[in-house]
């Protein structure tokens, strides 16, 4: 079996629009909330979002290429960028090597619905124009990420809800170390815009304090009334080890272990079975015991239900070792399809920096997550291994474990 | 609108939207070889020509459009009937 490394990572989120920028922004416990009253107007019970600006990519892209990306696709673009810059690969090297591209992603609305729209209101499709089909499917991240940057290698989209991005690492992590690949560039993107969550809004599952949007993401915290959709995007260089110390690539960290399970109950409410087995296969996967993990990225999205269930299984593995838990949902808001990506990389930065971000708004716990040792203050700590999970709808779950490389 | 004005509409769209640098913007010039049009672009022409002028091109017409001074007389001859 080959040994995964991460070589090089980039992200765009609503905390920041690079690593540097993040960095700060987790050391600050800076939120990325705002209130978009736009979304009233179209009848959201929540009008809380993630605020993600849109890159502006003309003049650095080709006209062709801009018109077949929807907006996730520009915020990949840009964190992919900056992961290859890190990472040490240019042009050249994706020319002459076979390297793949798994994103997870689980929606591409606006082009769906425009193109109904003219269909329905002209007749006529020939008046939707060329770049809506691309624009429109799941897959467009990383069929329009394959194109822009010539990659060769494996090339699909993968759909898991919630837990897409942290599978997509899974899967790249998989393909590497069963020698399949020797470099894929992996992450998560999640589309920030006015229809893409109003049949989760109909849910009735987002926060409703839309007087204090930097505080009404509150995971884990006993006042937490719902999640905040947020977006951007975050990409991930996955390499052999070998691969990567022939070419003298700088190595960030060791993907040890990938863990996944289903609850197999219900489409929409988690249960603490299926986390429990994802993590565990995780960690015997990375050849680890549960006081070996320093620091957990919980998935908590501050559903009052979702967070209790989590903290019962985090507390059912881990509770005679309490590593520290935070949800960096707390400041970025729930990052839906790019979260699993997003927050490895959040969770590398503070290992690169040795710090762990706080659970903002995390202020009196409930009976449940009060079993956990969370913080809601920065910590300066060393980060030797954290475990990073991700639930989803349909209940997919899916745990990732990372090493520093030394 | 008068002929000079079907020009100057098309070639504005070729230069804003097509982002075609304005020197190769030429009666003789191909679309395909000389300003790099493809076909996807051609789709987007014929949502564009239907936005500025109120014609549906055909898929199998713009098959006879090689140049564009083709483009040119195709919606002037249009716009006159």
């Amino acid at each position: 079996m080959k040994r995964v490394v991460i070589t090089g990572i980039g992200i765009y989120s609503s905390i920041g629009k690079n690593l540097e920028e993040v960095r700060k922004s987790l050391y600050n416990g800076k939120s990325g909330i705002i209130l978009d009253p736009e979304r009233k107007t179209y009848g959201y019970q929540s009008a809380l979002t993630g605020f993600v600006e849109r890159p502006n990519l003309k003049g650095i892209l080709d006209r062709r290429s801009r018109v077949c990306m929807p907006d996730h696709a520009e915020y990949a673009y840009v964190s992919t960028i900056e992961a290859l810059k890190n990472a040490r690969i240019e042009k050249d090297f994706l020319r002459d090597h076979e390297v793949g591209v798994i994103f997870g992603n689980d929606s591409s609305t606006p082009a769906v619905i425009q193109s109904a729209d003219i269909v329905r209101e002209k007749r006529d499709t020939k008046l939707i124009g060329s770049g809506s089909v691309f624009q429109s499917m799941n897959s467009s991240v990383t069929m329009n990420l394959s194109v822009i940057f010539g990659l060769r290698g494996v090339n699909f989209t993968l759909s898991a809800a919630c837990a897409s991005g942290s599978h997509a690492i899974g899967m790249g992590y998989m393909f590497i170390k069963h020698g399949y690949q020797d470099c894929i560039i992996c992450g998560g993107a999640q589309e920030v815009n006015l229809f893409c969550v109003a049949s989760f809004d109909a849910l009735n599952a987002f926060s409703k304090k839309e007087s204090d949007p930097k505080g009404a993401s509150r995971p884990f915290d006993r006042n937490r009334d719902g999640l905040v959709p947020s977006g951007g995007a975050a990409t991930l260089v996955l390499e052999d080890m070998d691969h990567a110390l022939k070419r003298g690539a700088p190595i960030l960290a060791e993907v040890l272990g990938y863990g996944f399970s289903s609850d197999g109950v219900h489409i929409s409410v988690p249960n603490v079975d299926g986390p429990v087995r994802a993590i565990r296969i995780a960690l015997k996967d990375a050849g680890m015991k549960p006081e070996d993990i320093d620091y957990i990225n919980a998935h908590a999205t501050s559903t009052p239900l979702g967070d209790e269930n989590e903290a019962k299984a985090i507390d059912r593995i881990f509770g005679n070792y309490k590593p520290v838990v935070t949800s960096t949902k707390s400041m970025t808001g729930h990052e839906l399809w790019m979260a699993g990506a997003s927050e490895v990389v959040y969770s590398l930065l503070m290992m690169q920096h040795s710090f762990i971000a706080p659970n903002i708004n995390f202020t009196e716990p409930d009976e449940h997550t009060g079993k956990l040792n969370i913080t809601n203050r920065t910590l300066k700590q060393e980060i030797n291994v954290f475990l990073s999970n991700s639930f989803g709808f349909g209940g997919t779950n899916s745990s990732i474990i990372v090493k520093k490389y030394t | 609108m008068t002929r000079e004005d079907i020009i100057k509409a098309i070639n504005n769209f070729l230069t804003e939207e097509f982002e075609i640098e304005e020197s190769h913007i030429k009666p003789s010039a191909r679309l395909r070889d000389d300003l790099g049009l493809e076909s996807l672009d051609f789709v987007d022409i014929a949502v564009i020509v239907q936005k500025e002028f109120g014609i549906t091109l055909k898929g199998e017409e713009m098959t006879t459009i090689k140049t564009l001074n083709d483009l040119y007389e195709y919606i002037i001859k249009f716009m006159n009937n």
